[in-house]
């Protein structure tokens, strides 16, 4: 197991009260998985990963992880000022782990996913996509045994979307590292992902958690993965699941 | 095609600065006739030929230099000392949120305050020498600098200061990787604001005290009705100052310059 969290419950103090956002949690992930957490807006999707981080201290429960975690947000927040190559050291540089190996190590990334040519550029110069890119190699030059991703599309527009998606996909399962994204995009949770955990409304609790296996006669990417005949079943699944059984939501 | 528009764009902007030069030497040029028919009273308004005869005596005899180089110090020293001191404490405003809302409401006072109001307090405690004009010039400008910085600060994107904690960043390392270098541009132009602040503080404290400098010559030609003298005392600050700023200005191209096209 790379993480496990047991019970684990959060409570916020506000003006108006107490808000339960998080109401006894309880999922693990293996080794090299990529889990997607689905859930309705609001649902403390975001609390859950903050957690993880260790951001946020839960009010109850406890949090297990192995080694370090990166976290990569909804924007690539790259800094302006720093080129490509100094973006993406930013972390090793933060936890003064800058050693030649290390730094051996985010060149070949760099080359690999086709940045290298760009490594003394400024990040206004690079596309959406690209930029995301950046985001991912900055967060895995530190070396994290899990990879937490919030909504990382969620900025781009549709086309860019799979496309970036299909990029980052490749680059995860190609490092083997374990990863929870989280996203409101169903299409999006079961082409990405090996298992998807459902969260219920507002204080969510797991309602459900599937192993997403698809029959293909290709290997699975996020593209390949939406012609599977099975991927639809699951979208229905999942669909009845966030409408059918939590109705309150209104559209 | 991209060299045409350069071109084209170079020779706009010398229509430019050739027309700034024409209005300027029409509106002397205007002045001077004025003054010469009559038009308007010579010891009210004097002329521009007598500023520049009286300038050129202050220069023969080297004594315009002593002004200027006392008004200049005291500026220089009112801006950096200000505006360090200034940016230090927006810093530590931003280290400690419980501070910076203890100390609120007396900022904004403070900030409320005619500063001017307390020149004649600062040179009481620090003497009438340069010490007391500095620390008038500090006292115009430290406040400003200090809630403009801190704003700048604290509006930083929330998600970028999340991004560094999840590299385990300490505070110090958020502030010198993130905070102060995002801020790099907006803390230059505090700087070039403070250019005009210190200037203020520097000649109300001259008026007040000093036996030296623009405002000394200024305050002087004001009570003796010498108006040439108060017109070389205007004319001469108002370049000191656009030299600094402009110097501020290359500085700031510098730096920007040399981390590359990121701003």
């Amino acid at each position: 197991m790379v993480l496990e969290l047991k019970d684990v419950s959060m409570k916020f103090c506000t003006k108006e009260g107490n808000l339960e956002v998080l109401d006894k949690i309880n999922f693990s992930i293996r080794e090299g998985e990529i889990v997607a957490l689905v859930g309705p807006s609001g649902s403390g999707k975001t609390t859950a990963l903050n957690i993880i981080a260790g951001l946020l201290k839960p009010t109850g429960g406890e949090v297990k992880a192995r080694g370090d975690i990166g976290y990569m947000f909804q924007r690539d927040n790259l800094l302006e000022w720093r080129t490509i190559y100094k973006n993406v050291i930013l972390g090793l540089e933060i936890q003064k782990k800058l050693t030649p190996e290390n730094i051996e190590k985010v060149k070949r990334m760099l080359k690999t996913y086709g940045l290298w040519e760009f490594r003394n550029c400024h990040p206004s110069e690079l596309s959406g996509g690209m930029r995301q890119r950046v985001a991912l190699i900055r967060t895995l030059a530190t070396g994290p045994e899990l990879l937490l991703l919030d909504e990382p599309f969620a900025s781009l527009d549709y086309q860019t979307k799979l496309l970036v998606s299909e990029d980052i996909y490749k680059i995860i399962k190609k490092e083997k590292k374990s990863t929870i994204i989280v996203t409101h995009d169903l299409s999006e949770a079961i082409s990405m992902s090996d298992r998807i955990i459902i969260l219920t409304d507002r204080p969510a609790r797991v309602m459900n958690i599937y192993e997403i296996e698809l029959t293909l006669d290709e290997e699975r990417t996020p593209l390949t993965a939406r012609k599977s005949p099975d991927f639809r079943i699951y979208f229905e699944k999942l669909w009845r699941d966030l409408n059918e059984k939590m109705p309150k939501q209104g559209i | 095609m991209k060299k045409c528009l350069s071109k084209e764009y170079r020779f706009e902007k010398l229509k430019l600065i050739l027309s700034q030069i024409s209005l300027l030497i029409f509106f002397l040029g205007l002045w001077e006739i004025g003054a010469r028919i009559g038009l308007l009273d010579e010891f009210f308004f004097s002329k521009p030929s007598s500023v520049a005869v009286l300038f050129w005596k202050y220069l023969r005899t080297y004594e315009i230099f002593k002004h200027i180089s006392i008004s200049l110090l005291e500026t220089i020293l009112g801006i950096t000392i200000g505006s360090a001191a200034g940016i230090l404490i927006a810093t530590i405003l931003w280290a400690s949120e419980r501070l910076s809302k203890l100390l609120e409401p007396f900022l904004i006072i403070l900030n409320a305050l005619p500063k001017t109001a307390l020149a004649p307090i600062m040179i009481i405690w620090a003497g009438t020498g340069v010490r007391g004009i500095v620390l008038v010039a500090i006292s115009i400008l430290i406040i400003v600098t200090i809630i403009s910085t801190y704003n700048y600060f604290i509006n930083i994107e929330p998600e970028k200061i999340l991004m560094m904690k999840s590299f385990r960043a300490n505070k110090f390392q958020i502030y010198t990787k993130l905070i102060f270098p995002s801020n790099l541009v907006n803390i230059i132009s505090v700087v070039k604001i403070n250019i005009g602040l210190a200037w203020v503080g520097v000649i109300v404290g001259e008026f007040l005290v000093s036996r030296a400098g623009i405002g000394y010559l200024i305050m002087y030609g004001g009570q003796v009705f010498r108006l040439d003298l108060v017109m070389m005392g205007v004319v001469i600050l108002s370049l000191l100052a656009y030299i600094m700023y402009e110097i501020v200005n290359l500085i700031e191209k510098i730096l920007l310059k040399k981390r590359g096209k990121g701003i």
